[in-house]
């Protein structure tokens, strides 16, 4: 049904939005974890920050991350002579944007999660006996976990069709950074690629719906009898 | 009683402040007082959730927080066991997970056993089901077994029968005798239901505003509990007989014979009995023909309200207190007066009983 190079875009994809956000995914919890739990000066500028992705441009973000994260940039050098991690032109680089474009994503519904989370709840852990990271693995952590699926589904959902960020940072490079999106716009600008095109239209609807699906089923599944 | 319990702490929650001191023993201590009295607020300072501005609370040697030293245990050091107004069962586990929270998160050994702590509280068949799926009464057993299961040196109960409508209650009530009489467990109930108050409680400390007014044990602090309407006295009496034609129980109250429509204790039980200040009527000579089962000589220890229609009079009854609730107009045309002798009437049918250990 699919041709090799079809599949390997496919594969490209999937890795990139995956990596994207089982790397962002840690740092959105920290971040939500802030919000919902703290109050501090400057929280609104952080929730502001966070939130940026979402309202700018894509091609600014994708412009912004070729400044700070290319080869010549601020934190790309750093990275590059520090941990060997490229990103200009790599897949690496198109995990990076996917990353950041899914970030306020991830962290909405976690945060949300978290300040619905009964308190009280912790606090009758703690009379039993158990400590802090105890009561955070035990209760807390369990009863979040609908919450971090829905942002982990929601952010790979993102992740999976991010467009102008990528190319912004990363272009349109086959077999490196050419992912669905990009795929199906090559193919379109193209004379006669409108029945390939509709292929992996057809392919990235399908992983969609794929994702959601078992996200509403894993949810149902760690909710137990509580939904 | 032996001082189990010591408190003695001041702070600010918001811009309410809570100062108060006060003991508790070996079995129930009641704190009572209106909501916003600082019940909770107390507490949760008990329980190391809210840190007191200053003072000192300590179990028996154990200090759990003392300002001058820089004590302040976190919660999970106390071995305190908290049963809240809301259960706060685990919704993620089943009941008997969260029964044995205490066991695989809290590294506590169990000072009772699990299974006696099951009968205890008639938790068998509910063990594998989720917390979701269980009626309020139901969850607020599992609660205090989790809370018992913990090893706690302290059970700090917070309303545990609010939540409940009147039914459940008095489904759960037996269980709370069971446990108080069981287990020995130093247990600090708060309440604002006087019902509760008179049924379960040892001891009585009275919070107003955040400060302790009265505190002492029960029979000696009950008279002054609770709104007008409820007003009443806690006497304490021994089972002598039972009178199973007519349905009644015989008690000595001090020497009286006292009888209540009531059946079903042993003779030799300890009986404590609750009798509202409006069911008792006086009169100066001992009445012929009259229904009134109980007819107790008493004396007049005092006389209270000067104004309003009514009058309170403080009876002494071999040795117990009773109220006695009339109009100042009786009290008047009888001419009452302190240290007089004269009859208590109590209806049998009128009095509401709780049963201490025997």
């Amino acid at each position: 049904m699919l041709g090799e190079t079809e599949w390997a875009i496919v594969l490209l994809s999937l890795r990139v939005a995956l990596v994207a956000i089982l790397v962002a995914l840690p740092f959105a919890f920290v971040f939500a974890w802030i919000l919902a739990r703290f109050s501090f000066w400057g929280k609104s500028l952080l929730q502001a920050l966070i939130t940026m992705p979402l309202v700018i441009p894509p091609v600014v973000t994708g412009y912004l991350l070729l400044v700070w994260f290319g080869a010549r940039g601020m934190l790309g050098g750093f990275l590059n002579d520090v941990f060997g991690l490229t990103f200009s032109f790599r897949w690496t680089g198109a995990a990076l944007a996917a990353g950041v474009m899914a970030f306020p994503l991830l962290v909405r519904p976690m945060r949300l999660s978290i300040e619905s989370l009964d308190r009280g709840l912790e606090e009758a852990a703690r009379s039993l006996g158990a400590g802090r990271i105890v009561v955070f693995l035990t209760v807390t952590l369990p009863l979040l976990l609908p919450g971090i699926l829905a942002g982990a589904v929601l952010g790979f959902a993102k992740a999976l069709g991010e467009f102008g960020a990528t190319i912004t940072f990363v272009s349109n490079i086959p077999g490196e950074t050419q992912t669905l999106s990009l795929a199906i716009y090559s193919l379109l600008q193209s004379p006669n690629g409108d029945v390939a095109a509709l292929r992996l239209i057809l392919v990235s609807v399908v992983i969609s719906i794929v994702a959601v699906v078992a996200s509403e089923w894993l949810q149902r599944r760690l909710s137990g009898g509580r939904a | 009683m032996s001082e189990t319990l010591i408190v003695s702490v001041e702070g600010q929650v918001g811009t309410f402040p809570v100062a108060a001191a006060f003991t508790a023993g070996g079995g129930v201590t009641a704190l009572f007082g209106e909501s916003g009295a600082g019940k909770t607020t107390l507490l949760k300072m008990i329980a190391g959730v809210t840190r007191p501005a200053k003072g000192r609370i300590a179990i028996r040697d154990h200090v759990l927080f003392d300002s001058a030293r820089g004590i302040h245990l976190p919660p999970e050091q106390r071995r305190i066991g908290y049963v809240f107004q809301d259960a706060r069962l685990f919704p993620h586990l089943s009941v008997k997970n969260n029964l044995t929270y205490a066991r695989w998160a809290g590294r506590r050994s169990a000072g009772l056993s699990y299974d006696r702590v099951v009968a205890l509280l008639g938790l068998e068949h509910l063990q594998p089901r989720a917390p979701a799926l269980l009626s309020g009464g139901e969850r607020q057993r599992v609660a205090i077994g989790r809370a018992l299961l913990s090893n706690p040196a302290l059970l700090l109960m917070d309303e545990p029968l609010s939540s409940l409508d009147h039914s459940r209650r008095q489904e759960i009530l037996p269980f709370l005798e069971t446990l108080r009489d069981e287990t020995g467990l130093p247990i600090l109930y708060v309440s604002h239901e006087i019902d509760e108050v008179a049924r379960l409680a040892d001891e009585i400390v009275l919070l107003q505003a955040g400060r302790v007014t009265a505190s002492g044990p029960a029979e000696a602090i009950f008279s002054r509990l609770g709104s007008h309407d409820d007003a009443g006295a806690l006497v304490t009496g021994v089972v002598t007989a039972s009178d199973e034609a007519f349905g009644l129980t015989s008690l000595d109250i001090g020497g009286q014979r006292f009888q209540i429509a009531k059946l079903g204790f042993a003779a030799g039980t300890k009986l404590r009995l609750r009798i509202r200040a409006r069911d008792v009527s006086i009169a100066r000579a001992l009445p012929q023909a009259i229904s009134v089962r109980n007819i107790l000589p008493a004396k007049i220890s005092a006389i209270s309200g000067n104004d309003g229609p009514d009058c309170d009079l403080t009876l002494d009854i071999g040795g117990q207190t009773i109220v006695a609730r009339l109009t100042r107009k009786s009290a008047s045309e009888l001419a009452l007066k302190q240290g007089e002798a004269v009859f208590a009437l109590v209806k049998a049918a009128s009095v509401d009983r709780g049963v201490l250990r025997g």
